[in-house]
């Protein structure tokens, strides 16, 4: 997710330096890793199934099909059958299409959810960490006020503000949950950051401010941000999920969500508890492996660890 | 003053830093200090811990937080001074003019970046260098300060030296410039007792080279015997006494100065003799206002001490602020 300031960060050192990056660094021990190896199994499987998505669907996730939809009764859902490897959803849809389509609304919303609230949350962050005095005390209070609100009525708040609910509208919504968290957190390494001795030393030797704040401040107190992100990510699935199930996500029927999937297969779960079964499923394991690569990343960015 | 020619490059007059807090009263940390460092001089502020020497440095470098802060006083660097100059036109000068070592190599360089990216950050800034040009500069300074292999060190990291080479590093990033001044804050109390004397070496070396002045701070006589040529010693805010370095080894008249002398261990003294320390810690300080504030440890306290606050006495390039000094030929 921090590709564009990873990146810009290792070439800058590469061509000015030479050699090991610090990003290649923790590259390595990534790869050490089993805990991060499991995290990014399962992402990457995610993310392939996602990006080839169309590809993998067998059908479209609108589809009806009449021969599943003659055996719909209440009290029976049709299980998997020839051509339908996972059967048929409550309304006649082929179950296993709509699981591999929604991947994509859900990496879709989580991912660019979760990047422009770590954006905004890394601006509101640094400017107040970096400058202290009354503007500190403004963000600060503004994010206060944003983090005393319980995260999901926040996101029914901003969502139902819009004039018609739309996928849009449910990834500004999360979003916007994400923000004072990211801002909360970055304003307080900066703030340690401030006093510490490396950034005296740096004023000391006439860095210029922005770049005492960018380039020795902002670095070294990224790192539980881009943990965070991660964990953000699995939060923000959950919550892209619980506004489609509330009415305020994705009108679109054309297409599949796994949290709106599970909301809806609630009622159908004495029948077949596979439609609720799966999309949790899903949504657990893409939110576990956030978690675990989180974890490692944190690890392997620290620059004073081991081997 | 004490022995040097023409205008001196650093002037420090009447510095004075007070700490302020909301509903307490103030801190004074530094109260009127005034010394001189002419150009190529080695200057040593010796005192014990909470005595003002880091907040002195933090000062004449305008380091010091603005908020809370009081600074008055005058600190001018080749006339200029520094107190009232605009941040920016202080952040040119800082790193180009007037540099600055730390006591603690390791946590004073970025960890992040490596080594040699943080020595050319600042030839850049002030030496308009491009980045080839900087790099060979970067590799051939931390050749200068004894780094082997200077041009696969340059992609190191700080925690990847040791720390005898990350103060190198920083001796290195703080000469880049060739500044006229360089404030070494207790530079080696970091480093193990063998690597000091490298340090030290390699910082009398530099200065040497680069015709720098210095200002030496720290707690540890040794370092200043070998360094100095001039020593302010300071107690609680003052210089309480100040000579040429023979003269104050030799002849220590200030009780505070004498006391610290001779609580270091000596080889020719007899075996089984107490090393003789000066009783009670800076907190037993009285405010310097209406008295010595080193009079409650004193073992040479009159009582003229807690009344009268004395006044800095220079006599035969000696300062001495002090009611009952050491005899002169006491030892």
């Amino acid at each position: 997710m921090t590709t564009t300031w990873a990146q810009r960060r290792k070439d800058r050192i590469d061509d000015l330096a030479g050699g090991r990056s610090l990003t290649s660094e923790a590259l390595r021990r990534l790869r050490r890793d089993p805990v991060a190896l499991t995290g990014g199994v399962i992402i990457g499987l995610f993310v392939l199934v996602a990006a080839f998505a169309p590809l993998l669907a067998p059908h479209g996730p609108a589809e009806t099909f009449p021969q599943l939809q003659q055996d719909l009764r209440p009290g029976n859902i049709p299980g998997p059958t020839a051509g339908f490897p996972l059967g048929s959803d409550q309304l006649g849809r082929d179950f296993l299409s709509r699981m591999i389509l929604a991947s994509q609304q859900t990496l879709l919303v989580g991912v660019l959810a979760t990047l422009i609230g770590l954006a905004v949350g890394i601006v509101i962050g640094t400017v107040a960490g970096a400058f202290g005095g009354w503007v500190d005390t403004l963000l600060m209070r503004i994010t206060d006020v944003l983090l005393a609100i319980p995260s999901l009525l926040l996101a029914i708040s901003v969502a139902a503000l819009a004039a018609s609910p739309s996928q849009t509208t449910v990834i500004i919504a999360v979003a916007i949950v994400g923000v004072p968290i990211f801002a909360r957190l970055l304003r307080g390494s900066m703030l340690a950051q401030r006093n510490s001795d490396h950034v005296v030393a740096a004023t000391a030797l006439g860095v210029k401010r922005p770049a005492v704040v960018l380039r020795h401040m902002l670095p070294n107190a990224i790192g539980p941000v881009i943990v965070q992100a991660t964990l953000t990510l699995a939060t923000a699935i959950l919550d892209a999920a619980a506004l489609s199930f509330l009415g305020l996500g994705d009108a679109d029927p054309g297409r599949a969500e796994w949290g709106l999937m599970l909301a809806q297969a609630q009622t159908y779960l004495d029948v077949r508890p596979a439609l609720a079964f799966l999309p949790a499923f899903a949504i657990i394991a893409v939110a576990l492996g956030f978690t675990l690569l989180g974890e490692s990343l944190r690890e392997a960015l620290d620059p004073k660890g081991r081997r | 003053m004490t022995g040097s020619k023409g205008a001196p490059l650093l002037q420090v007059r009447d510095l004075r830093v007070a700490f302020r807090r909301r509903g307490e009263p103030e801190t004074v940390a530094v109260d009127g200090v005034s010394f001189d460092v002419a150009a190529g001089q080695v200057v040593g502020l010796v005192g014990e811990s909470g005595c003002g020497k880091s907040v002195t440095s933090m000062a004449i470098m305008r380091l010091l937080p603005q908020r809370g802060v009081h600074i008055t006083g005058s600190v001018k660097l080749d006339g200029e001074e520094l107190l009232t100059l605009s941040d920016a036109r202080m952040r040119e000068r800082r790193g180009r003019d007037l540099s600055m070592v730390f006591q603690d190599p390791l946590s004073s360089l970025n960890p992040v970046i490596p080594i040699g990216l943080q020595i050319t950050e600042v030839l850049r800034r002030h030496r308009g260098m491009d980045k080839e040009k900087a790099r060979e500069a970067a590799v051939e300074l931390l050749d200068r300060v004894g780094i082997p292999d200077p041009r696969r060190r340059i992609t190191a990291y700080p925690h990847q030296l040791s720390g005898g080479m990350r103060q190198r590093v920083m001796i290195a990033i703080a000469l880049a410039c060739a500044p006229r001044l360089l404030i070494a804050d207790e530079p080696t109390t970091a480093l193990d007792v063998t690597i000091q004397a490298q340090i030290l070496e390699l910082l009398k070396e530099m200065v040497a080279e680069t015709g720098a002045a210095l200002i030496m701070i720290t707690h540890d006589l040794g370092v200043v015997a070998g360094l100095c040529e001039t020593v302010n010693v300071l107690y609680a805010g003052r210089i309480v006494e100040r000579a040429q370095r023979h003269r104050l080894f030799g002849t220590p008249r200030h009780p505070y100065t004498h006391g610290l002398l001779r609580s270091i261990p000596r080889l020719d003294a007899p075996a089984g003799e107490a090393l003789e320390a000066i009783p009670g810690s800076v907190v037993d300080n009285v405010p310097w206002t209406h008295a010595c504030a080193f009079a409650p440890r004193c073992h040479r306290s009159v009582e003229r001490c807690l009344e009268v606050t004395p006044a800095g006495e220079t006599t035969g390039g000696r300062l001495l602020r002090c009611h009952n000094p050491v005899p002169a030929s006491a030892e």
